[in-house]
């Protein structure tokens, strides 16, 4: 079959709140992803806040971006649906929290595979930025043995 | 997985940095990007469908009424959401916002002296069917100036974010219209590589015009890869 060439992308522009994040940014419509991935009532256990900011190459904080993280729950599994108070992606535009942070409410995911660190994928949309980014966000706790031991430095 | 046919290839999409469109310069990454095999198991994703979309989030036209009908050309807009085999994408979520006729935005920073159109939001959303097929109703959108160079004015554009069956699929895109002038001169639509820029321009048909109502204009999505039944699995 014949091979289509991809359709290219374009930048998200400094407008999308409304239509992307609107109930964030306060506009009368439906959000469908949202800065919380879990949900405080049914699960407060495990709940982790993920915040931070996207600076510019001045090192002035980006105040429209729109940040998505995808991951999977605590048994590796992808939530396409709520699923024990967890779905798997969120979304948050920079520009209504105080120092321009984005501000997840999540858990920390099972590793992808064995012997992996646990990651959360994270996707960069900007005024900008004319194709997304991709990055992983990974957890400085210490695992002293075990499948996740951390890496040590001898010198 | 066939991971070298769900790369994303840059022969068609716009670099990080693009001179021409100023803020690339200072906010697109310089480093060139680490290739990793995955970012995600095969078969992470994605999380919308048909329970997402209310009645009249595809419906623009009506989704903003307040006191009466909004002001403009009325225009349907529908295509196919296709993976690079060219198999329809069923059951995929397609986001839209846009500017309103006259080039305004409803967004509370655009600050362009364009009067807001009080029937009209701007912003919608649909599902692709069984067939990869979407449709949605709007207003034509106006253009607008912005500060990138003197005199800079974006084309008509309609803004649409689409997700496919995985990370990788992801899409922010813009629409545009066939034979708009401004194209020539907007270093956003420009920044795209020039073999590859004309996949961002809807097509007139008069076969999706409805009489007496809307202009039709068809416009193909192809997402990056080859899968082909997202949801088969659930
Ligand atoms: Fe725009």
């Amino acid at each position: 079959m014949n091979k289509l060439g991809q359709t290219p992308s374009q930048t998200i522009g400094p407008y999308f709140a409304y239509g992307l994040t609107p109930e964030q940014y306060k506009f009368d419509h439906k959000s469908l992803a949202t800065p919380f991935l879990l949900d405080v009532k049914h699960n407060s256990k495990d709940l982790i806040l993920l915040k931070g900011r996207v600076f510019d190459l001045h090192g002035a904080p980006v105040d429209d971006a729109m940040i998505e993280i995808w991951q999977v729950d605590q048994e590796g599994v992808f939530r396409t649906e709520p699923h024990e108070g967890f779905i798997s992606i969120g979304r948050m535009g920079t520009g209504t929290v105080e120092g321009n942070l984005y501000e997840f409410t999540t858990c920390i995911p099972a590793p992808e595979k064995p012997g992996l660190a646990p990651a959360i994928n994270m996707i960069v949309f900007m005024r900008g930025l004319l194709s997304h980014v991709y990055t992983r966000v990974y957890f400085d706790n210490l695992h002293m043995q075990g499948a996740q031991e951390t890496v040590f430095f001898d010198f | 997985m066939n991971s070298s046919e769900n790369k994303r290839d840059w022969e068609s999409h716009p670099p990080l940095i693009a001179p021409g469109y100023k803020s690339t310069i200072y906010r697109g990454p310089s480093q060139p990007l680490i290739e990793v095999p995955e970012l995600m198991k095969p078969g992470t994703g994605p999380i919308f469908g048909m329970e997402s979309v209310s009645p009249l989030d595809h419906d623009l036209t009506k989704n903003g009424i307040k006191n009466g009908e909004p002001l403009g050309e009325r225009i349907v807009v529908s295509g196919r959401v296709l993976n690079q085999n060219g198999q329809p994408l069923k059951n995929t979520l397609i986001e839209v916002w846009q500017a309103n006729a006259a080039g305004r935005y409803v967004h509370k920073r655009d600050q362009h002296h364009a009067p807001l159109d009080p029937n009209f939001f701007g912003a919608g959303r649909c599902v692709t069917n069984d067939k990869g097929v979407f449709k949605f109703y709007t207003i034509k959108p106006g253009a607008y100036p912005w500060g990138n160079h003197p005199n800079a004015w974006r084309p008509n554009h309609i803004h649409f974010s689409v997700f496919g069956p995985n990370i990788g699929t992801r899409l922010v895109t813009q629409m545009y219209f066939p034979g708009d002038p401004l194209l020539d001169h907007d270093p956003i639509y420009l920044a795209v590589p020039e073999k590859s820029r004309e996949r961002l321009i809807s097509t007139f048909d008069l076969d999706l015009t409805e009489e007496g109502f809307a202009l039709g204009y068809q416009f193909d999505i192809v997402l990056r890869g080859n899968h082909s039944t997202p949801f088969e699995n659930e």
